[in-house]
C-alpha cells in the first residue's frame, strides 16, 4: 500500500438536518424566489378572489334582494365566505398542477433537491407549506377587503379564513399528487380546470344553495370538497351551523388533505428516486 | 506542502460496488458489476449512450435504488442512508438543473441551506465558489442569459457548496466549446489536489485520459474493461497507429497487402487503422508493396481507440 501522508482528505460540511427543519429551508428556498417574483405573483393568484367578491358580491349582489334563500342576509354577506373558499381552491389547484409539474420537468429544481439531503417526501411536504402560505396571504388580502366594503355580519367570520385555507390545502395535495405522475405537457391541468374547478366553483354552494339544483345533481355536489368548505363557511360566517355536520364537514376535508399527502408524498418519491 | 496525489490503493474504498443491477421493468440497464473507488483517486465510466453509466452513478448519488447486488457508499448503504451520504457527496447532473429565475449567488444561498449550513456559512462560502467558477462579475446577475459554460462552472460550484468527500460529475462537459472544457479540466485537477475523490462518466476519450486515475469501460450494462488509460492502451491496442488515408472505396484493395504488417487492421470508409508498435517502419513496408495511400499518419494510440475496439466498430484482424 503506498503512503498517503501528504494527500490532503476533504471532509464534507453537509449534515442530514432534521425533517421540519427541511421543510421550512425549502420553504425559505421559495421564499427567496418569491421575493424576486412577488408582484407577478400575487396579481395572477391572489387577487383573484377579491375580484370574484368585486363582480359577484358587489356587483352582482346589488341585483339581489335579502331572502329567505340567503338567510335574509345582504347578498354580498351571503356569498362572501363562499367566494373565499371557491378562490382558494382555484389558486391551490393552479398552483399545485403547472409549478409542480415544473419541478419535475422545465424548472427541474426539485431533481437539485433530491440531490441533497432533504427527501422527496420532506419537499412535498415543504411545497404544501409554501402553497398553504400563499392561501393565507391571499385570505389576509381578501379579509381585509371584505371587512372595508362591509362583506362580515359577525365576528365567527375569522373563522372563514382557517376553512378556507384547510379546504384550499386538501384540495392541492391529490393534484400535488397528480402532477408528480404527469409525464406529458399539463395539458390535463386544464381539463381538471374544465371539468373539476369550474363546475365545483359553480354548483357547490359558492353563489346559491345547493337545494336549488335539480335532485339528481345534488350528489355531485355533496362529494365535492368545495361544498363542505362552503358549508362551514357560510356556517361560522353567517351562524346556524350545527356540530355533528360540522365534524362531518372538516372530517371530509381533513381525510382529503391526508390521503393527498401520504398520496403525494409517496408519488414525489417515486418520481425523484427510479 | 507540496501534494502527493497518488492513485494507488490509499485504504478502505470509499464506494464499491458488487454485482450491482438496475432493472427497470424488464430492461436491466446494469448487469452485475463490481468495482471500487480508492479515496481521493479520479474513476471513470466510459461507455457509450446505453451502456449503464448514468444509471450506476444515479444508484451512487442514491437516486436510484439498486435491483440488485450490493453498494456501499462512504460505507454506507445508499437504500437506507441515502439523507446522510447525499450530505456528504456533490453530484453534478448531466442537464444543468440551476433555477434560472434566481441569480448566481442566489443559487448557492439556498442549495447550500438543503446541507444544513448556516447563513453565515452559506455566504461565505458563495464567494468562494463564484470565485472559484470565475463568475465574480456575474454573481448578482440571473442564471438564465449565462453561456452554457458559464452554466455548467455554477452547477459544479453548487455541488461543492458543502465541500463534498465525493464529487460525482455524470458528462461534465458535454455541449462544452473546447475553452469551457479546459477551465472545467483544470477546475477538477485542483479539487482532485484538494483530496476530492471525483467520478465522471464520459464519452469524451481525451477527457477520461486527463481526468481519470483510473476506469472502468462499460457496454451494455457490464464492465467490459478497468484500468488506468495507459494500462487500458497497453493491454488493448498497440503502442502507435498507422493511418493509411485513401480516397473514399480504395481502401479495401490494399487491405490484403497490409494485413500482416500489422498487430489489427480496421478498416474505415476512408482509411485504414494498422496497430502496429512502429508505424513509421510500418509505413515503410506498406509502401514496398506497392500500398500508395493520398496521406499517412502516424499516432499514438489513444483510449479512444481501446473504446472503439471494446464497444464496437467492425474489425478485420
Amino acid at each position: 500500500m503506498t503512503a498517503t501522508l501528504d494527500q490532503p482528505t476533504a471532509v464534507a460540511t453537509g449534515v442530514v438536518v432534521r425533517p421540519w427543519r427541511a421543510v421550512l429551508l425549502r420553504v425559505e428556498g421559495q421564499w427567496t424566489w418569491y421575493r424576486r417574483h412577488w408582484t407577478a405573483s400575487l396579481l395572477s393568484s391572489g387577487l383573484q378572489p377579491v375580484l370574484f367578491l368585486a363582480a359577484m358580491g358587489i356587483g352582482f349582489g346589488s341585483q339581489v334582494r335579502p331572502g329567505p334563500l340567503t338567510g335574509g342576509m345582504p347578498y354580498l354577506a351571503y356569498v362572501a365566505p363562499t367566494i373565499l373558499v371557491s378562490g382558494l381552491i382555484t389558486i391551490a389547484v393552479a398552483e399545485a398542477g403547472l409549478p409542480v409539474l415544473s419541478g419535475f420537468k422545465w424548472k427541474q429544481d426539485y431533481w437539485a433537491v433530491a440531490s441533497s439531503p432533504v427527501t422527496p417526501g420532506q419537499l412535498f411536504t415543504a411545497e404544501l407549506v409554501w402553497i398553504t402560505l400563499r392561501l393565507v396571504l391571499g385570505s389576509v388580502l381578501y379579509l381585509v377587503v371584505t371587512t372595508l366594503v362591509g362583506g362580515w355580519t359577525s365576528a365567527g367570520a375569522l373563522l372563514v379564513a382557517p376553512i378556507a385555507i384547510l379546504t384550499g390545502a386538501a384540495c392541492a395535495t391529490p393534484v400535488m399528487a397528480f402532477a408528480a405522475t404527469t409525464k406529458g405537457d399539463g395539458h390535463a391541468f386544464a381539463a381538471v380546470n374544465r371539468f373539476v374547478v369550474m363546475p365545483m366553483t359553480l354548483f357547490a354552494g359558492t353563489f346559491f344553495p345547493v337545494d336549488r339544483l335539480p335532485v339528481v345533481v345534488r350528489p355531485l355536489a355533496w362529494i365535492s370538497p368545495l361544498w363542505h368548505g362552503n358549508e362551514l363557511a357560510r356556517g361560522v360566517a353567517l351562524g346556524g351551523l350545527r356540530l355533528w355536520p360540522a365534524v362531518g364537514h372538516l372530517a371530509v376535508l381533513v381525510g382529503l388533505l391526508v390521503f393527498g399527502l401520504v398520496l403525494g408524498r409517496r408519488c414525489f418519491r417515486r418520481r425523484l428516486v427510479v | 506542502m507540496e501534494t502527493a496525489l497518488v492513485s494507488s490503493d490509499t485504504g478502505a474504498p470509499v464506494i464499491s460496488g458488487s454485482g450491482l443491477v438496475k432493472r427497470f421493468a424488464d430492461f436491466e440497464a446494469v448487469r452485475g458489476i463490481d468495482f471500487q473507488v480508492r479515496r481521493g483517486e479520479a474513476f471513470g465510466f466510459l461507455g457509450p449512450n446505453g451502456a449503464g453509466k448514468s444509471s450506476t452513478m444515479r444508484m451512487v448519488s442514491c437516486m436510484s435504488p439498486r435491483s440488485g447486488g450490493d453498494l456501499r457508499v462512504l460505507g454506507m448503504d445508499p437504500d437506507t442512508h441515502g439523507p446522510a451520504i447525499r450530505a456528504r457527496i456533490g453530484l453534478v447532473p448531466q442537464e444543468d438543473n440551476l433555477d434560472r429565475e434566481l441569480t448566481v449567488r442566489q443559487n448557492l444561498h439556498v442549495y447550500g441551506r438543503y446541507f444544513g449550513l448556516t447563513r453565515k456559512q452559506v455566504r461565505a462560502k458563495a464567494v468562494e465558489l463564484i470565485e472559484f467558477a470565475r463568475l465574480t462579475d456575474r454573481a448578482d446577475h440571473d442564471v438564465e442569459p449565462l453561456s452554457g459554460g458559464m452554466k455548467r462552472r455554477l452547477t459544479i460550484a453548487r455541488a461543492l457548496v458543502n465541500d463534498p468527500e465525493v464529487l460525482l460529475l455524470d458528462e461534465p462537459t458535454t455541449g462544452l466549446d473546447p475553452q469551457a472544457r479546459h477551465l472545467l479540466w483544470e477546475k477538477l485537477f485542483a479539487l482532485k489536489q484538494r483530496g476530492v475523490t471525483l467520478i465522471i462518466t464520459t464519452h469524451y476519450m481525451d477527457e477520461a485520459e486527463q481526468l481519470c486515475d483510473r476506469l472502468v469501460v462499460m457496454d451494455a450494462g457490464r464492465i467490459v474493461a478497468e484500468g488506468s488509460p495507459a494500462e487500458l492502451i497497453t493491454r488493448y491496442v498497440t503502442r502507435e497507429v498507422l493511418e493509411l488515408r485513401f480516397s473514399p472505396g480504395d481502401q479495401h484493395g490494399a487491405v490484403d497487402s497490409v494485413r500482416d504488417l500489422a498487430d489489427r487492421v480496421e478498416v474505415l470508409p476512408d482509411r485504414l487503422l494498422l496497430y502496429t508498435t512502429d508505424g513509421d517502419a510500418t509505413a515503410v513496408r506498406a509502401h514496398d508493396r506497392g500500398v500508395r495511400p493520398t496521406s499517412t499518419l502516424v499516432r499514438r494510440s489513444t483510449l479512444e481507440d481501446v473504446f472503439l475496439r471494446l464497444t464496437g466498430r467492425t474489425l478485420v484482424e
